[in-house]
């Protein structure tokens, strides 16, 4: 600290360079062309949808989604077959794959010609048991938009045009395999996408509704309201749900369709399942209605009806269709697992845990793995698509967090 | 980006052997959603050995961060693109910017050579842990000492920062301390190691004036008797003038001034410390306008107002663990702007939610003349119906321009929410008037169709202040309504105020902690200190000449912007 005076002193006036005044903070765009202005005229949604876009597998579930709902819009003109066409003929037939071309065997030249190969039959004389095998000499044709078997599509139209299928309908043409009565599985697995992806949408509706509702009132009310509301939840968590199932599965007329007993069963465990979005709800209400802006409503004049519904409740609807998302998998899973286990749909109805159920022992699986593959594999995928969906949004569901 | 044809001017000029630490040419980008910030721009300056710089700054302006950066602890969207960080001590330069961010090196120098004060105490601390263990812990992460030795170092270091029964306070909680002590053991914390620099971020800014001269009196002495140097980061020019030896006036990420103290009060070179200046003066003086008459029937009265919060015995008998308001008188004459000032905790803001009955009071009455010579009516018997009317006549403008406006909803429909709900307008009626009232408060009609996020932290104030006048108003309660704005923002929100009130004829009660805003803003003044008022006058009367001990205290603890007239360090203490 003693030769200070030999060496220059920094500039005491560091001045920008071009010296004028600037009138706001420097930014420069993310990519080259974008206008950060943009963003100030945007909405609550435009902002939602510009961060979920960003999230590419979210983007790419939300894909998988639509396409499975397309699916199930669709079923009747989408499956080969009917569901329930069994084919005495090919039980247990393996898949067959689709070819392009086939050789001429005289000349060697390849001709286009979409097809699939044939099966011969084999019967093992010990057991008696019949198997297939693909015969490559054996070549049907297939195309799109064939005539086969007709068909109401949505109950309404008649029709017989299907996306796919053999030229000649007396020919077999099984993509994924037959199950043991000879029933085509892409067919079973394509009618199988409509109930699976459906009923658990009801229960999730119903549950939503009384939730949104209870949370939303217990928590911004507060006092005895809550503290009813809160015990009742506490009571209603307590019940276990599957023994819940069987019992009411036992208790529920004989005479009814399946379908309908499965949505009776749904409804009634959806009654019970709101219990969990109640308490989010709850939770975000407490924080939101000490917010200036909530007391800001109420000295303009609204009522509580208008300060619930129009002021806060818009808060929590990207939040709320995220918990719908995460809870659609849930519905779908538990449909599978009790369709399994037999309490949930039965034949004649077409569902994922239906399809499954043919696939319990080892014995089939051995001989017929196609059976415990498609199924699960669809269950797997569209469970993935939906988690993946309402985490992305989620992420995207609150874009004023900083 | 200007920054990049920026050269590096000053890497020549080597540091002196008095420079303790030299940053050139920093500059740190963030990598937000929407866009790149550039919030550090060739930042360059100097600590001189036992001097004290202030980065002074508004919000936004990257004063944090850069001092954040020194340390390396800039949080992870914000990316350090260029500079030289260099610590010079008594085993020469290092430089801090070539050091990884969770290596050795640095967080030897972190707290061992460089200690850090925060904002906000409270959460700076731990608050599972006792004080005593937490700063025997950092004296042991860079002191070769023993159990034993560190906890008699504690207490050393919490007398030091004169903490009375250190002994028995080490082993107290966070949450058993109040916000000045939180502060003390901080800065005990902040020295444990004898650190050469010391940087203070904001350090008082959430404390109290009186707590803040002392903090200030309190890290000024240390100081001196250490020989620190300190890099102090602050909004406020008044504890510039009173602190500062050298100041760099940030803006936008740049430095646009730097030099000596005096030089930036006396003879500030650009046009944004000018202005910087100007306003922060502005406030001092009073604006001299005429008091209108405090005779007649007042607007509205509170008589005996008090508020418990406490419980009920299980006898019926009520005991209040604490009285925020106790047994206030006020009146508000018509055209009149009233200023209630008063330290955190002291009940103000609970007062003025009493007048608008979001807090019910415990007692008293509160008489309201919807008309001048109409008879009053008492607002606390008012039922549901009624009290709207009152609320229509009565509006508040609330402190946090963030919280108070919903972010789901255009400036449309939060101005015209009143309208319609209270005012029973509909569709083009709503749009006109909402343009008038955004001409009103000085924005664009333009703005009517954008959500609350595009605007700043002055532009949303002036969008609630929009919605208090939807409903044509004869009184606006304003909690603390300037108090989140920097000091250029608020001098112009408090014009907006003036100006609407000579048009509209309005009355004000203003709550707030500022002296120097309700100095400005106000004809009378009510002081209050732990739920009572302790002395009521005109502002010029309050300000000047308290003649109470208590308003004496408070006044004179407020930091002057003038570094030839150091007013803190000559304040009135109250003896406790």
């Amino acid at each position: 600290m003693t030769d200070a005076t030999q060496r220059p002193a920094p500039d005491p006036f560091i001045l920008p360079e071009d010296g004028h005044e600037e009138t706001a903070p420097a930014i420069s765009p993310l990519r080259p062309g974008e206008d950060p202005e943009n963003i100030a005229v945007a909405g609550q949604w435009q902002l939602i949808r510009k961060r979920f876009f960003g999230n590419k597998v979210a983007v790419a579930a939300g894909v998988i989604v639509i396409l499975l709902y397309l699916i199930a819009a669709f079923v009747e003109f989408l499956a080969p077959a009917s569901p329930t066409a069994a084919q005495p003929r090919f039980t247990y037939a393996p898949p067959q794959s689709v070819a392009f071309f086939v050789e001429d065997p005289e000349t060697g030249t390849r001709r286009w010609l979409p097809h699939v190969k044939g099966y011969t039959m084999e019967v093992d004389l010990e057991s008696l048991r019949r198997t297939f095998t693909i015969d490559d000499d054996q070549v049907i044709p297939i195309g799109f938009f064939v005539e086969g078997s007709s068909y109401r599509l949505w109950g309404l139209f008649e029709m017989n045009r299907r996306l796919i299928g053999p030229l000649d309908p007396s020919k077999p043409m099984n993509l994924l395999g037959t199950d043991s009565l000879g029933r085509d599985l892409l067919s079973r697995v394509i009618y199988g996408t409509r109930v699976s992806m459906s009923i658990g949408l009801i229960g999730v509706v119903t549950s939503l509704v009384i939730g949104t509702i209870l949370g939303a009132l217990s928590g911004y009310y507060g006092g005895w309201v809550d503290l009813s509301i809160q015990r009742l939840i506490e009571v209603i968590s307590a019940i276990p749900t599957i023994p819940l199932w069987l019992g009411l599965a036992a208790a529920i007329p004989i005479t009814w369709s399946p379908l309908r007993v499965y949505f009776i069963i749904t409804l009634i465990v959806s009654l019970l399942a709101w219990t969990s979005l109640a308490r989010e709800v709850r939770g975000r209400f407490f924080s939101l209605k000490g917010e200036d802006f909530v007391t800001a409503a109420l000295l303009d004049g609204s009522s509580q009806r208008r300060v619930i519904f129009r002021h806060i409740l818009p808060s929590l609807t990207s939040h709320i269709l995220a918990v719908v998302t995460l809870a659609i998998p849930t519905m779908i899973v538990a449909e599978t697992a009790l369709s399994f286990l037999g309490i949930g749909l039965k034949p004649p109805v077409v569902s994922w845990g239906v399809l499954l159920q043919d696939a319990q022992n080892i014995r089939t699986v051995a001989t017929a793995p196609w059976l415990l593959v498609w199924p699960s594999l669809m269950v797997v995928l569209s469970v993935l698509a939906f988690n993946f969906l309402g985490d992305g949004l989620r992420d995207a569901a609150d874009p004023y967090e900083n | 980006m200007q920054h990049q044809s920026h050269p590096p001017a000053s890497t020549t000029t080597t540091t002196d052997t008095d420079t303790v630490l030299s940053v050139r040419n920093l500059s740190i980008d963030y990598h937000l959603r929407t866009h790149i910030l550039h919030a550090v721009r060739d930042v360059s300056f100097d600590l001189k050995a036992g001097h004290t710089l202030a980065l002074v700054g508004e919000s936004g302006s990257g004063k944090s961060v850069t001092a954040r950066a020194l340390l390396r602890i800039i949080d992870t969207p914000a990316r350090v693109t260029g500079g030289t960080i260099t610590l010079t001590g008594p085993d020469g330069p290092q430089r801090l910017d070539q050091m990884t961010e969770t290596g050795k090196e640095i967080r030897a120098i972190r707290g061992g050579r460089i200690g850090l004060i925060f904002q906000e105490p409270m959460s700076s601390l731990s608050p599972v842990r006792t004080i005593g263990a937490q700063i025997v812990e950092s004296v042991r992460l860079h002191r070769k000492m023993t159990k034993q030795e560190a906890k008699a170092e504690t207490v050393s270091l919490l007398r030091q920062v004169e903490i009375d029964n250190p002994e028995q306070m080490a082993d107290r909680y966070t949450f058993e301390f109040s916000g000045g002590m939180r502060q003390r053991a901080m800065i005990a914390m902040a020295l444990a190691c004898n650190p050469d620099v010391l940087i203070a971020d904001e350090p008082t800014t959430a404390l109290d004036v009186t707590t803040q001269a002392e903090i200030m009196d309190l890290i000024k002495r240390l100081q001196v008797s250490r020989g620190m140097t300190m890099l102090m980061i602050t909004h406020d020019l008044g504890l510039v003038a009173e602190i500062a030896d050298d100041v760099a006036v940030m803006r936008f990420g740049r430095i646009v001034e730097q030099g000596p103290v005096d030089a930036l009060f006396h003879a500030p070179r650009t046009a944004y410390a000018r202005a910087l200046l100007g306003s922060t003066l502005r406030l001092e003086a009073g604006q001299n306008r005429p008091a209108p008459p405090t005779q007649g029937e007042p607007l509205l009265s509170a008589r005996g107002l008090t508020k418990g919060f406490g419980a009920k015995s299980w006898t019926g008998k009520t005991t209040w663990a604490i009285t925020a308001v106790d047994n206030v008188n006020i009146d508000l004459w018509p055209g009149e702007n009233l200023g209630i000032v008063g330290e955190s905790g002291s009940g103000k803001t609970t007062l003025g939610k009493m007048l608008l009955r979001i807090v019910e009071p415990t007692a008293g009455r509160i008489d309201w003349r919807p008309q001048p010579g109409a008879a009053p009516r008492d607002v606390t018997a008012m039922d549901r119906r009624t009290l709207r009317t009152y609320r229509q006549a009565v509006r508040l403008v609330f402190q946090d321009p963030f919280a108070s406006l919903n972010p789901r909803m255009t400036v449309k429909q939060v101005i015209g929410d009143p309208l319609y709900v209270a005012g029973g307008m509909n569709g083009a009626a709503i749009d006109r008037r909402v343009g008038e009232l955004l001409e009103l408060v000085g924005l664009d009609r333009s703005a009517m169709e954008r959500y609350p996020h595009a605007f700043s932290g002055g532009q949303r104030q002036r969008i609630g202040i929009a919605r208090a006048l939807a409903l044509n108003p004869q009184i606006i309660v304003a909690d603390e309504a300037t108090s989140a704005l920097d000091v250029s923002i608020r001098a112009q929100i408090l014009d907006l105020l003036l100006d609407l009130q000579k048009r509209l004829g309005l009355s004000f009660v203003f709550i707030a902690h500022d002296i120097s805003v309700v100095r400005y803003f106000c004809d009378r003044v009510v002081v209050m200190h732990k739920g009572r008022i302790v002395e009521t006058g005109t502002a010029e009367h309050i300000c000047t000449t308290p003649s109470e001990p208590y308003t004496q205290a408070l006044i004179s603890a407020v930091p002057s912007p003038d570094p030839r007239n150091k007013r803190m360090s000559q304040r009135t203490r109250l003896s406790r």
